[in-house]
């Protein structure tokens, strides 16, 4: 049983990487905690469930599009919110992408309702038993592709030209803008970026979670807490956090309680914030 | 040049400069010198977009400048080498050194650029996979200059290249500086180390609490008494 929690919670947790990834990157350009994070999430699930529903595309295959969509999407409310906000004071940085999540969870309570939806049948489907550790093969194909969009997201950052500049911004902004990096074309570059991750996420979730506005408020409460976990500013920190958070839920869930899980991952960031204030592989300074 | 009229910068309403006047021909290295808080970190901030003056102009080879953002700026072939260095320190020797290419589209140029800096500076070269915080204080100043000349700029402004740097480097980048100026690089030279400066510079101007108080060759401000009194505790 254990390994089956263990397996599961790295399943789950490659998940949530992807969409930790996308906030610690918008962290890291721009000074910004992207408190609308998990409503992106949210908004993609929505577009994957409809992708489903009215043109008959598997959420798997959708993805592609989702990240497309996510990224324009994250590039406007850059144009539109936070180019407004990025230099101004630490509170309507905050409260700005606070009340965008907030406006857009209710608008998509508006718009959908609160009602669970569920997508059928992915085209991936059924269970893989390998001894005693059953593997369901929806969330096998999410991981996969979380892993794979996330190496793409790592690569391009690491490999090309403007990745390097997203480093160098996130590492000095004066010294970015002194080497003639357009500071706001790469801010708004990477919150689309950032955003993509999450409208990765949210489409291949989408194949087997149930699609209701508020999931935002989880997701996004996940993120952040996997970000703090592994330490802001540092990419493969999140990545890290994000995983422990999936063995927590999983592990907790089953040895503790189904109904503590969520407390117990909260706890556990408490307890090692308390002691490593700047998180597991954070760069020093809050 | 470079020409600059009356300017006038600030932040949040104290002025920093209060009128600065002064020009850069090609061909020329430039000092500026004077004690903290002299304005001369404003005035360079003010030549990269980095801040907005207030008042005043600032002309580079006939363009307005001061209203244009950084990265125009350096398009025109302005490049800063800041006080403080503002490597990054988490990425590599190379790659701090292609970041300074950044708005060079050519690869070859970038390569020839490279290895005019690796030539110029041949420690880089050697290290140029280590992450540039790995580098001591004076290698982090050639990496800085190196990145500096990556867009082959027209003016290089370096901003005290001698601080937490050991006197035996600041003098072996000072040799440097010369050469590349030799090159065909116009330098401007801010600086608190003022004697070593004065040597350097074919003409220097030195700021005092945001204005010009002198300014004139090396050599006569090296025997000025203001000089001398001020600043080389003659």
């Amino acid at each position: 049983m254990f390994i089956q929690l263990v397996v599961s919670g790295l399943l789950l947790g490659c998940i949530y990487s992807l969409i930790s990834m996308g906030l610690s990157l918008i962290w890291g350009v721009m000074g910004i905690v992207n408190f609308a994070h998990g409503a992106f999430v949210m908004l993609a699930m929505y577009a994957a469930y409809y992708g489903d529903q009215l043109l008959r595309i598997d959420p798997l295959l959708f993805t592609p599009v989702a990240i497309l969509l996510l990224f324009f999407l994250g590039v406007l409310v850059y144009q539109i919110i936070i180019q407004y906000v990025v230099d101004g004071p630490y509170v309507s940085r905050l409260l700005a992408t606070f009340g965008l999540g907030f406006f857009l969870i209710n608008m998509a309570q508006f718009l959908w309702s609160p009602n669970f939806r569920t997508i059928k049948e992915s085209m991936v489907h059924g269970v893989w038993k390998i001894g005693s550790v059953m593997i369901e093969l929806p969330k096998l194909a999410s991981s996969l592709g979380s892993i794979l969009v996330a190496a793409l997201v790592f690569l391009f950052i690491r490999k090309t030209r403007t990745g390097q500049a997203i480093q160098a911004i996130s590492a000095d902004k004066m010294g970015a803008a002194l080497m003639g990096i357009n500071l706001k074309r790469i801010a708004a570059f990477s919150f689309g970026l950032g955003i993509a991750c999450a409208g990765a996420a949210g489409s291949l979730l989408a194949t087997f979670y149930y699609i209701f506005p508020d999931v935002a408020s989880l997701f996004g409460l996940i993120a952040l807490v996997a970000v703090a976990l592994g330490g802001f500013g540092s990419v493969e920190g999140a990545f890290l956090g994000a995983l422990i958070l999936g063995l927590v839920e999983t592990l907790g869930g089953y040895y503790v309680d189904p109904n503590w899980k969520y407390a117990l991952m909260f706890l556990i960031y408490l307890g090692i914030v308390l002691i490593r204030p700047q998180g597991l592989l954070g760069r020093g300074k809050v | 040049m470079l020409e600059i009229v009356n300017l006038k910068a600030g932040y949040r309403g104290v002025p920093a400069l209060q009128g600065v006047t002064l020009e850069v021909h090609k061909g020329e290295i430039v000092g500026i010198i004077g004690s903290n808080g002299a304005g001369k970190s404003t005035l360079i901030r003010a030549i990269s977009g980095l801040i907005k003056p207030t008042e005043g102009t600032i002309t580079f080879k006939g363009i307005r400048i001061d209203t244009l953002p950084s990265h125009e700026i350096v398009r025109l072939g302005i490049i800063q080498v800041p006080e403080g260095r503002h490597l990054f320190g988490k990425q590599t020797v190379e790659e701090n050194l292609k970041l300074g290419a950044y708005l060079i589209k050519d690869e070859k140029k970038i390569k020839d650029h490279l290895e005019h800096v690796y030539s110029i500076f041949p420690i880089l070269k050697e290290r140029k996979k280590q992450r540039a915080e790995t580098l001591s204080g004076g290698q982090q100043q050639m990496l800085a200059i190196g990145r500096g000349l990556m867009s082959n700029p027209e003016l290089l402004i370096v901003d005290e290249c001698s601080l937490g740097v050991a006197p035996i480097v600041v003098e072996e980048i000072f040799r440097i500086l010369k050469t590349i100026n030799a090159q065909g690089t116009t330098i401007m030279l801010v600086e608190q180390k003022v004697h070593e400066a004065l040597e350097l510079a074919h003409r220097a101007y030195v700021l005092q609490t945001g204005r010009v108080v002198m300014h004139g060759t090396g050599e006569e401000l090296l025997k000025s008494e203001l000089v001398q009194k001020a600043y080389l505790g003659i």
